[in-house]
């Protein structure tokens, strides 16, 4: 307990419920409980007002693992039963939890719904780019060759990118983190956890039995210093051991490129300043590929929007009509 | 010629008439408007009235075309009126192909009333005829009145400036004013009605009046009027209050609005649009009721699971939808069951199988209510027998799925959803209140605890300190609803899910049997079929026959006294529009030796075609 702690404090433990975690020894799913128990310890997030609303999947367990509300629901529908709930509570606390096989392939059409309508919730993807739960087939996040049960000669299918369509669908708010980076994660949860409208996470999540190492190339230790840019508001987009690298915008592609302040320390000047109100650099910021350019971690876009959750309980509280007197409206004569 | 020379039938011959009266034209004709007026009429003369308004899934099909016809029926009268009529006493007819569609409803010896100016060689080809049916004496034992009712009405309205296109679109006014003549009534409510519609000023409100009254004067002074036989409609005296005629959405919302607010709850509904089930979420958008909200989803599935979600936030959630929507949502409805909350499904079946026949009842979705979800999942189904049992049935689905936390579902359908009958409005304030109790904090709680009258577990939303807990599809511990793989757990709380749903008949008032307590024959029929069938059993009844009827409000669980009851009877016929499902129901369940009539043509039954098929049966 620290010196300023009260007593009464809850400590990440406190949000742990009491029933055994099942994931695969090594799975990153229990860095990523751990993380989320965590920011909720961070805000003294109070328990009666958390509920953690979930769809199918490894990932979709999660709210069994916790003392908070919970409702592991059916398979992709999980946002569709948060708006159900935040409508009718808009003071409860609603994380929705889900992988990328439940919120990309099944539940794609509430996964762009809910972040249309800009519901005030959090979204923690999980993605493992793969089907964890029914053994390993591939997923909509899945890269083309990926070999999997259900396609043994590689997959012909090109993936799907969650933030990208997340920021087609309106999103307000859209971050990336790594599971084992808690570090990052924790305050990148915490920011979602502030911002008011849906706040999606995209979580780089390794799958050890289905799908290992398959975010190895920018998250193993040796290399993540290179191949990661952790994004902060205001701050330029640095990156690199010595934090010599930089983005920049190619003006002849419209596209991000990496500037070497090494070779090039005059160029510090066209570095980018991250502003996560600037959709179109967001894009830019998601479409990065993997193989030949850092992946963009922490909070890539951020605007305030209303929400549906207020615009409904606004609208319902406005309404005062009785039942009475609308039923004897129209039509009516007396005998 | 006048009045004064016309034949009026005073309609007294016997204690029991009735006038079907059929409108037909295009989509854009207003016949659905026409014949609302004359239900009016009806109605504050204190008509029993049965309405049908039948109309293509196409919203403006080709005008002139047969596919393009939509028609609303009116039967008003004396005596038991429950059905909206086996046939037209009157067809009006705006076109060739109206008239095509619609000329086989007619009864012998029935007036037809046709714009003449709509029976041109092109108007008289594009409806499918190879001749002109005035004139090759295809209506021969039918009266007819030919107007030129479009040249009329442009004449009518000249005066106020309003164009060929829109100068037409007063036809139907027209054409309500010489119904009104025919049934011996002033235009005064119409005008009125025009007046309060559309301004005292209006052009559009003038327009309209004229031509109603020059549609009412035409009849009146021209030589039509000579061998026309005019009817009175005379003035009865039904039980005193406030009334409206109601559509079976209409009186559906109220319902569940009424059952909510003594439930002192929020209610939502969570939809998707999809015929014939959308005027409900119209009806409940438009109302702006305090503590009532609709919420249109992405689609059927969300519509339900976001049902869900309000009821476990502490709402109550409803979904509405018809056939080929319900069949999406059976995986969340499968979850309700499985989680235990409250949620209202509303079904207004369509003729299936895909996407059917939207826009014509059918009761298919009969063991699909019953039993369609994976899993043995019980759920409580009722149906409404009429558009104002809506109200009743609507309460009864609320009370019911908060008492025993439990999903119901509700089998209304096409033809339910749209017809109209005169609705008594009822003082609701008389209605008990019965606010919800939710789990408070406690020591020890146990989501799955139940109680042992209801088997009910504990309502818990949410937001209270102390309780929380985890719920979800997996199988879960008959009282921690921890995840639970044992074989006698699953066991024991499918058994329990089964028991609860059975505990509903507790709240069903006893079966109302109609006719004699043992007899000849009995027969069993459920929701909108009531009207024809209870008309036949009354006919047949007068003529003699040991006769009774029972119209099934719950179907599931189905009422344990029924197996006593079906002794008392030769005959056990079950009569419904579809293949025979409620009667394979019961003859597992009730009654082996029943038999079946059954009736899958879109079209409600006719009286005389049930009375043709008791009498057979009873031979």
């Amino acid at each position: 307990m620290g010196i300023n702690e009260k007593p009464s404090q809850l400590k990440p433990a406190d949000y742990a419920s009491d029933q055994e975690v099942r994931w695969c020894p090594g799975c990153g799913d229990y860095a990523i409980l751990n993380a989320v128990k965590r920011t909720l310890a961070d805000s003294q997030a109070d328990k009666k007002n958390t509920v953690f609303v979930s769809g199918i999947g490894c990932s979709s367990r999660l709210p069994y693992y916790m003392s908070t509300y919970g409702f592991h629901t059916i398979h992709g529908r999980a946002p569709a039963f948060a708006t159900g709930i935040k409508i009718t509570n808009p003071e409860l606390d609603v994380w929705i939890i889900t992988g990328d096989g439940d919120s990309l392939s099944i539940g794609g059409n509430h996964y762009i719904h809910i972040l249309r309508r800009n519901l005030n919730c959090q979204i923690l993807l999980f993605n493992n780019e793969i089907y964890g739960l029914t053994k390993g087939q591939a997923s909509p996040a899945s890269r083309t060759g990926t070999v999997s049960p259900t396609t043994p000669q590689g997959s012909i299918e090109a993936p799907l990118s969650a933030c990208e369509v997340a920021l087609s669908a309106g999103a307000t708010f859209v971050a990336r983190g790594v599971d084992t980076a808690i570090k990052q994660l924790v305050p990148t949860l915490s920011e979602a956890k502030k911002h008011i409208g849906t706040s999606l996470v995209e979580i780089y999540q390794n799958c050890i039995v289905y799908n290992d190492d398959v975010f190895k190339s920018f998250t193993d230790k040796s290399v993540a210093m290179e191949k990661q840019i952790h994004l902060e508001d205001g701050q330029p987009m640095l990156f690199g051991e010595e934090k010599l690298k930089g983005l920049a915008i190619n003006k002849d592609y419209s596209a991000l490129e990496i500037i070497d302040l090494k070779k090039n320390p005059e160029a510090i000047s066209n570095i980018l300043m991250h502003n996560k109100k600037n959709k179109t650099i967001a894009y830019l910021l998601s479409q990065m590929d993997q193989k030949t350019m850092p992946v963009a971690l922490g909070v890539i876009y951020c605007v305030e929007k209303p929400t549906l959750d207020s615009n409904y309980t606004k609208k319902l509280n406005s309404q005062k009509n009785n039942i009475r007197k609308i039923m004897e409206k129209g039509q009516t004569w007396t005998i | 010629m006048g009045h004064s020379s016309s034949k009026i039938n005073e309609n007294n011959v016997e204690d029991d008439w009735s006038n079907t009266v059929r409108f037909a034209g295009d989509s854009g004709d207003g016949m659905q408007l026409t014949g609302g007026r004359l239900t009016f009429e009806a109605a504050i003369s204190g008509m029993g009235l049965a309405t049908f308004p039948d109309y293509p899934a196409e919203i403006r099909a080709p005008a002139g075309t047969t596919f393009g016809i939509s028609s609303f029926q009116v039967r008003f009268g004396e005596g038991l009126i429950a059905s909206s009529g086996d046939h037209a006493d009157i067809l009006v007819a705006m076109n060739p192909a109206a008239l095509k569609v619609n000329i086989k409803e007619v009864i012998p010896g029935g007036l037809i009333i046709i714009d003449s100016s709509s029976f041109t060689d092109r108007g008289i080809k594009k409806a499918g005829y190879d001749e002109n049916p005035l004139t090759n004496n295809s209506l021969s034992g039918l009266q007819l009145i030919s107007a030129d009712i479009s040249h009329l009405t442009i004449e009518a309205v000249k005066e106020f400036g309003l164009g060929n296109k829109d100068g037409l679109r007063c036809r139907n006014m027209w054409t309500l004013g010489l119904i009104l003549w025919i049934f011996s009534k002033s235009v005064n409510e119409t005008t009125n009605w025009l007046e309060g519609k559309f301004g005292k000023d209006s052009i559009l409100t003038k327009a309209n009046i004229a031509a109603l009254n020059a549609g009412h004067s035409y009849a009146e002074n021209t030589e039509v009027s000579e061998d026309i036989i005019r009817k009175v409609i005379p003035i009865t005296k039904p039980t005193p209050g406030k009334w409206k005629a109601i559509t079976g959405a209409e009186s559906l919302a109220f319902g569940l609005t009424i059952g909510a607010n003594k439930a002192k709850i929020n209610m939502t509904l969570c939809s998707y649009p999809i015929t014939p089930a959308s005027p409900i979420m119209h009806y409940l958008a438009n109302y702006q009721l305090e503590g009532i909200g609709i919420f249109q989803a992405e689609d059927e599935i969300a519509a339900c699971c976001s049902a869900i979600g309000v009821s476990y936030a502490g709402g109550l959630g409803v979904t509405s939808s018809s056939g080929p929507g319900i069949s999406l949502k059976a995986e969340a409805i499968g979850l309700a069951v499985s989680v235990e909350l409250p949620l209202i499904i509303i079904n207004s079946q369509r003729a299936g199988p895909s996407t059917g026949l939207p826009t014509r009842a059918e009761q298919s979705d009969l063991m699909q209510a019953i039993y369609g979800r994976h899993g043995e999942a019980p759920l409580v189904v009722l149906a409404p027998k009429s558009p104002s049992h809506c109200f009743e049935i609507g309460q009864q689905a609320v009370r019911i799925a908060i008492k025993y936390m439990t999903p119901v579902m509700i089998l209304s359908d096409a033809y339910l959803t749209n017809a109209s009958e005169p609705w008594l409005i009822p003082d609701t304030s008389k209605i008990k209140e019965s606010p919800v109790s939710f789990g408070k904090t406690q020591e020890n709680y146990m989501p799955f605890e139940r109680d042992p009258k209801t088997l009910a577990r504990k309502w818990v939303k949410p937001g209270t300190e102390g309780m929380e807990h985890r719920i979800g599809g997996l199988e879960k511990d008959s009282l921690t609803g921890n995840i639970s793989y044992d074989p006698d757990n699953h066991a024991s709380m499918t058994d329990l899910r089964k028991q609860k749903v059975q505990k509903v008949q507790k709240e069903l008032s006893d079966i109302v049997i109609t006719g004699p307590k043992n007899g000849d024959i009995l027969i069993i029929g459920w929701g909108s079929t009531n009207g024809p069938i209870s008309e036949a059993q009354n006919t047949l009844s007068k003529s003699g026959m040991k006769i009774a009827h029972i119209q099934l409000s719950c179907l599931w669980p189905l009422a344990e006294s029924l197996k006593n009851i079906v002794t008392q009877y030769n005959h056990i016929v079950i009569v419904e529009m579809n293949d025979g499902q409620l009667f394979n129901l019961l003859r597992v369940e009730i009654a082996p030796n029943a038999k079946s009539i059954t009736q899958v043509s879109g079209k409600p039954f006719r009286v005389v075609d049930l009375i043709e098929k008791f009498k057979t049966l009873n031979k």
